[in-house]
């Protein structure tokens, strides 16, 4: 199927106009796909996708285990002949997809990096193993890593008390301003 | 020497020992480190991952924090660096971002790797090296947010880059050739896609002995979870009987010193090196 350039799909409007990645020189050469390192756990290679966005098959995209395997390595952002930024344009899915409740194929990943960023809320700065106690609630999946956990406990690798910023108020503002910008 | 130090989050818990060892380190040579004021966390993959403004504006508290100090930005975390310097080029209109700043761009922002392989400070290593690493064989392991994509990090050998590498010969230890020194270890999928960091690991070690090495270096504690405290679970997966020690580039270089808190950096490895450094008469 071939679109005109008059008749852009929606979604290829949506990616390139609000998230602002240039995707329209993709001449599908699938150097991002076979220079993925995570390419065995994606059901949709990475170029597909961008060829996908052109066609306007937004759920199909947003509902792909791609976005969630992929590990934001960059090399496909730095290997493209083209400069697409595949790396961002993975960013601008994932958000696509938590931001409208979408029924992901990974619900593990959202979860955790919710955890994460709420941990930063609160102190400014990762405490990790409140973070990852944050997480594994979330998930139910306590037997994961238990006994990983207690190894790097042993070592004193698990910092008990949280360090923060004095500067809560100012993170506090990042994160309202974000929040502010999401819904506008 | 004073340069400015944004540890991370990392290296007040899981990487406590690239902390104590980079302190200790950065103490013999003179350098005095400023930890930049009240820092916070820099957002890491979770705030690109979820929300643009979050993923600028995090960072770019601390570099205007730390542009008041008016010297270098040391960075020994990948992904921290990863970050600030993405925040410096949204702060000096290379890439498009809606966060306000006063930030200049006016500080250098330098991995750990690049500061110490400056000509002058490798330099000062060599003169410091009490104990050369005679006998140990090492893979650099450098991952992939300290090179990529350059029009961030602004590494210019970023498929090969050489920093480390640099570091480990003047140390006295071998750094042997191979071809995975930026591939991906899984990276922050490792609480939540434990089966890709495994099988990603897993090509870095069989990668690793191929090339001949006893051992991995490291300057990333993301880099230093998946492959040190995962290591024996993807032995055991693999049938594979990996033993490679994976040090901080920091603790290699006190080791070399002598310095005297070597086995306390190392005793909170899961892969224990001692082995290793007894059979090269280096413990």
């Amino acid at each position: 199927m071939l679109l005109e350039r008059n008749n852009r799909s929606s979604f290829l409007q949506e990616i390139e106009g609000k998230r602002e990645v240039e995707i329209s020189s993709c001449f599908q050469c699938k150097k991002c796909s076979n220079g993925c390192p995570v390419n065995f756990a994606m059901d949709i290679m990475p170029h597909k996708i961008i060829h996908m966005i052109r066609l306007g098959l937004k759920d199909e995209a947003l509902k792909s285990s791609t976005i969630w395997a992929c590990a934001s390595c960059e090399t496909c952002t730095t290997r493209c002949p083209n400069n697409i930024d595949i790396a961002k344009l993975m960013d601008a899915l994932r958000q696509m997809a938590t931001d409208s409740g979408f029924d992901t194929a990974q619900k593990d990943v959202p979860v955790f990096h919710s955890a994460f960023l709420s941990s930063i809320k609160k102190r400014g700065r990762i405490h990790e193993l409140g973070m990852i106690g944050e997480y594994k609630l979330k998930t139910g999946d306590f037997m994961k890593d238990s006994r990983l956990g207690w190894e790097m406990f042993k070592r004193g690798k698990l910092k008990i008390l949280p360090s923060g910023v004095r500067g809560r108020k100012e993170i506090r503002g990042i994160f309202d301003e974000a929040g502010r910008r999401k819904r506008s | 020497m004073r340069v400015s130090y944004y540890p991370g989050c990392s290296l007040e818990g899981s990487a406590r020992d690239y902390d104590e060892s980079l302190r200790a380190v950065f103490d013999v040579l003179g350098i005095e480190l400023r930890e930049v004021e009240d820092w916070n966390c820099c957002g890491a993959s979770s705030a690109h991952i979820t929300d643009d403004f979050l993923s600028a504006a995090l960072p770019m508290r601390n570099l205007e924090i730390a542009e008041k100090e008016n010297n270098d930005l040391l960075i020994p975390c990948m992904a921290c660096f990863n970050r600030l310097k993405s925040a410096e080029k949204a702060a000096i209109g290379e890439i498009k971002t809606d966060v306000k700043t006063s930030y200049k761009g006016k500080i250098k922002i330098k991995h750990i790797l690049d500061f110490l392989s400056e000509d002058s400070n490798l330099a000062s290593i060599g003169r410091f090296v009490k104990k050369p690493l005679t006998g140990i064989k090492v893979v650099s392991y450098y991952g992939c947010l300290y090179a990529r994509p350059p029009k961030i990090t602004d590494v210019t050998d970023y498929e090969d880059p050489r920093s480390m590498d640099k570091l480990i010969n003047i140390l006295g230890a071998e750094s042997k050739p191979w071809s995975f020194k930026t591939d991906c270890c899984g990276g922050n999928l490792a609480l939540t896609r434990i089966d890709i960091v495994r099988r990603l690991s897993n090509n870095l070690f069989d990668m690793a002995v191929e090339a001949g090495a006893d051992c991995i270096a490291v300057a990333c504690p993301l880099c230093h979870a998946n492959l040190d405290t995962r290591q024996k679970e993807i032995s055991d997966e693999y049938g594979k009987g990996y033993y490679l020690p994976v040090f901080y580039i920091t603790e290699l270089i006190g080791l070399s010193m002598g310095h005297s808190d070597v086995e306390k950096w190392l005793r909170r490895h899961l892969v224990d090196p001692m082995g290793l450094l007894r059979s090269v008469g280096l413990m």
